[in-house]
C-alpha cells in the first residue's frame, strides 16, 4: 500500500500551519492511491501533545520522537531520524514543506536515501512508476511538470498552497527513538531570536500588505502597517528595493531572493512590479495594487487597482477596512 | 584555509522565455547568461575568508558545457585562485545528479570550507549544497546571511520565517550563502587579466542517472486581466466592495 509521510514542522514546541497544510496534502496523495498518512513529529519534551492535531488534518498515524536534543531544530539528527523512518517504513512518497527548516532538511533527507528530490512543488500525484509534480522554475516564468523515477520521492511543498481541510482520521501515537546519539551533532543551533512581536508571519497571514519604495521610508510603511491592523489577519511584507534600504529587514523581503507568499489576498502598495518581486507573489488568490503611475507593471497582474498616491489612498482604505470589518 | 566555491551559470531572469521544440527544454537563443548571484556572494565569502586568513586558496567549480568556463572566469576575475570545469552537454534539472558530479571532484580536495548559493533561480530548487554535504558527510549550514570564523569552527546566522538562528558549526563544513552575507566585488581591470592566466582544468562531469526528469514546461497561465478601479481615495468604496462581494476576502 503506497502510505505517504507528512514532516510535521515545529517552532518553539507549537506545530506550523505549515505541518497541518503537509498533512492535508498527504491525505489527498494517500487517499488517490489507497494509502495511509503517518506524519513525523520531533520535538522537545510535550511535543507528544501536538499529535491530536494531526490526526484532525488526516494523520492515521502519528510517530512522535520526543527528546530534549530536539527543542531546538537539529538538523543532522532529525535528518537521521527522517530517513531511517522513510527507509523501515517503505514510504511512497515523503512530503515537507518548502520552508527554511524543510529547505534546510529535505536536501539531507534525499541525500541519504539516494532518491529523487523536487522543491517548490505546487501540485504532485502518484503514477505507476513515478511521482510527477508540478514546480515554478525561472522564478515561476515557466512551470515544469517533473517525474521522480526513484522510491521513496522526497517533494517539498510550496507554502500556502494548499488549502488546509480537516479530515479526521485516528492519529494513532506511535513513540520512537532518535537514531545514534541526537546530542552529538557537528551543527548546533545555539539561539533562536523570534521577531520582535508576536505578529503573524507572512507566509501564514492570509493578507499580505506588501510595500515598496512608494512608501518614501521606514517611518512611511506605517500606513501599511495600519491597514494590517485593520484587516487583524495580515502580514507587512516588502520589496528588495527597500530591505536592502534597510527600511524592513530582510525577513519580510517578498520575490526571487526572498521569500514566496501564497495569500488570499496581497496589497502591493508603492510597488513597480519588477519580475523579480512577482516572482514571490504571482499564485496570491487575489491581488490589488497601488501605485500613482498607471503605467506601472505591477497593475499587469494585478485584479483590482487603485491609481493614486499612497499617502491619500491607504488611510482611506484603513477606515474603509475596519468599517467593513465592524459591520461582519 | 582550501575553500571550494561551486558556481552556476543561470539565465537573466527578466528575459522572455521560449519552450524548446521537445517541450521539455527552454531555447536559449538570445537569452544572456552570467553567475548566479547568490554565487558571486559565495565567491566573495571565499576570498574575503582567503584574505582575513592571510592565506590559502579558492578553488571555484562548475558543471555544464564548456561555456560555464566563462562563469568560472568571471569568478578568478574577482579573485579566486583557480578553476575546475565538469563537462557536461548541459546542466542537468536533477539537482541530486549535479550534487553527486560535484561530491565525486571535492572528495579528496581536503577542503576546509566548500561554499554554494543558497539556490539558483533557474532550477528553483535549492538543493545541491546540502546533498553535497551529505555526500561528503561532513557539516552542513544552509541559508547563511552571517558568518564568523574563529578557531576551526564558525558561526553562523540564518534567516527563518519571522526569526533568526544562530548556529555553531565544525569544519570542514558546506554553507550555501543567503542574501544579507556580503556584497560580491566587480572584477578589476587587474583582475580581468590575471583571471586569463589563471589555471583552468577540465574534465568530464560523472553525473549518473538522474531521478528526476522533466516531462514537460508550460508557461503558467494568465491570470484573467484585471481592472483599474479607480483613481485616488475616491475609489476605496469601490475596491472595498469588489473585495467584498467578487473576490469575497473581506
Ligand atoms: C538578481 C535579482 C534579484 C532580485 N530579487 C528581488 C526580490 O526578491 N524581491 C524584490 O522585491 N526585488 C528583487 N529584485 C529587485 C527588483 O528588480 C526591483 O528593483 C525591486 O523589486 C523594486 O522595488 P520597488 O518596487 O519597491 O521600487 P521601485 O521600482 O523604485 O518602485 C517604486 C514604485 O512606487 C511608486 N510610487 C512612488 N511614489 C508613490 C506614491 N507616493 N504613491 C504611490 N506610488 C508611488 C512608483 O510609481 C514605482 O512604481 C531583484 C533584482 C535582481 C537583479
Ligand atoms: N551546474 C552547477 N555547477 C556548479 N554549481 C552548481 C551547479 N548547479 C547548482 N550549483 C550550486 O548549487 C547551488 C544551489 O543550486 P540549486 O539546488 O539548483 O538551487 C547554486 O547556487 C550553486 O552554488
Amino acid at each position: 500500500m503506497p502510505n505517504i509521510l507528512a514532516f510535521a514542522e515545529q517552532r518553539s514546541g507549537e506545530l506550523r500551519k505549515v505541518a497541518l497544510e503537509n498533512v492535508t496534502a498527504a491525505r489527498a496523495l494517500a487517499d488517490a492511491a489507497g494509502g495511509e498518512v503517518h506524519a513525523l513529529l520531533v520535538g522537545g519534551a510535550g511535543i507528544a501533545a501536538r499529535a491530536e492535531q494531526l490526526g484532525k488534518y488526516g494523520a492515521d498515524v502519528v510517530l512522535v520522537c520526543e527528546h530534549d536534543a530536539f527543542k531546538d531544530y537539529n538538523p543532522e539528527a532529525t535528518a537521521a531520524l527522517a530517513a531511517e523512518r522513510i527507509k523501515s517504513g517503505g514510504y511512497r512518497v515523503a512530503v515537507f514543506a518548502t520552508s527554511a527548516q524543510g529547505r534546510d532538511l529535505m536536501p539531507r533527507v534525499a541525500a541519504r536515501l539516494g532518491v529523487g528530490i523536487v522543491t517548490d512543488v505546487t501540485e504532485a500525484r502518484i503514477d505507476a512508476d513515478a511521482v510527477v509534480v508540478q514546480h515554478p522554475i525561472n522564478i515561476g516564468k515557466v512551470i515544469a511538470t517533473a517525474s521522480i523515477v526513484s522510491t521513496p520521492a522526497v517533494i517539498g511543498l510550496r507554502p500556502g498552497n494548499t488549502t488546509l481541510a480537516e479530515h479526521a482520521r485516528a492519529g494513532k501515537v506511535e513513540a520512537i527513538q532518535p537514531v545514534g546519539d541526537p546530542a552529538a551533532a557537528r551543527v548546533k543551533v545555539k539561539e533562536m531570536k523570534v521577531g520582535a512581536s508576536a505578529k503573524l508571519d507572512i507566509g501564514d497571514a492570509p493578507v499580505v500588505i506588501a510595500g515598496g519604495r512608494g512608501l518614501k521610508s521606514a517611518e512611511g510603511f506605517k500606513l501599511a502597517e495600519d491597514l494590517a491592523d485593520a484587516f487583524g489577519n495580515a502580514a507587512v511584507g516588502a520589496t528588495r528595493a527597500v530591505c536592502d534600504d534597510g527600511w524592513r529587514p530582510h525577513s519580510e523581503q517578498i520575490g526571487q531572493t526572498g521569500r514566496v507568499v501564497s495569500p488570499d489576498l496581497y496589497i502591493a502598495v508603492g510597488i513597480s512590479g519588477a519580475i523579480q518581486h512577482l516572482a514571490g507573489m504571482r499564485t496570491s488568490r487575489t491581488i490589488v495594487a497601488i501605485n500613482k503611475d498607471k503605467e506601472a507593471p505591477i497593475f499587469k497582474i494585478a485584479d483590482y487597482g487603485i491609481v493614486g498616491d499612497v499617502a491619500e489612498v491607504l488611510p482611506a482604505l484603513t477606515a474603509a477596512v475596519r468599517e467593513a470589518r465592524k459591520s461582519h | 584555509m582550501k575553500i571550494a566555491v561551486c558556481v552556476k551559470r543561470v539565465p537573466d531572469m527578466d528575459a522572455r522565455f521560449r519552450i524548446s521544440a521537445d517541450g521539455t527544454s527552454l531555447d536559449e537563443a538570445g537569452l544572456k547568461f552570467d553567475i548566479n548571484e547568490p554565487d558571486a556572494w559565495a565567491v566573495e565569502a571565499g576570498l574575503q575568508l582567503k584574505e582575513k586568513a592571510g592565506q590559502g586558496e579558492v578553488v571555484v567549480l562548475s558543471l555544464g558545457p564548456p561555456a560555464v568556463q566563462e562563469t568560472i572566469r568571471k569568478a578568478l576575475s574577482m579573485g579566486a585562485d583557480r578553476g575546475i570545469h565538469l563537462a557536461a552537454d548541459r546542466i542537468p534539472f536533477d539537482g541530486f545528479s549535479i550534487a553527486r558530479a560535484l561530491a565525486a571532484e571535492l572528495k579528496d580536495g581536503a577542503y576546509d570550507l566548500i561554499l554554494f548559493g543558497k539556490m539558483s533561480p533557474d532550477s528553483s530548487n535549492g538543493i545541491v549544497g546540502a546533498i553535497v554535504a551529505e555526500l561528503l558527510d561532513c557539516a552542513c549550514v544552509t541559508a547563511v546571511s552571517g558568518l564568523e570564523m574563529a578557531d576551526g569552527k564558525g558561526t553562523a546566522k540564518r534567516e527563518l520565517e519571522g526569526a533568526q538562528e544562530f548556529v555553531e558549526f565544525t569544519l570542514p563544513a558546506v554553507l550555501t550563502v543567503d542574501e544579507g552575507l556580503n556584497t560580491a566585488r566587480y572584477p578589476s581591470l587587474k583582475g580581468i587579466m590575471a583571471a586569463k592566466k589563471k589555471p583552468l582544468e577540465s574534465r568530464p562531469a560523472q553525473l549518473g542517472e538522474p531521478m528526476v526528469t522533466i516531462e514537460s514546461l508550460a508557461m503558467p497561465p494568465d491570470r484573467p486581466p484585471g481592472k483599474i478601479v479607480g483613481e485616488g481615495a475616491a475609489a476605496v468604496p469601490e475596491l472595498v466592495r469588489l473585495l467584498q462581494n467578487e473576490a469575497k476576502v473581506l
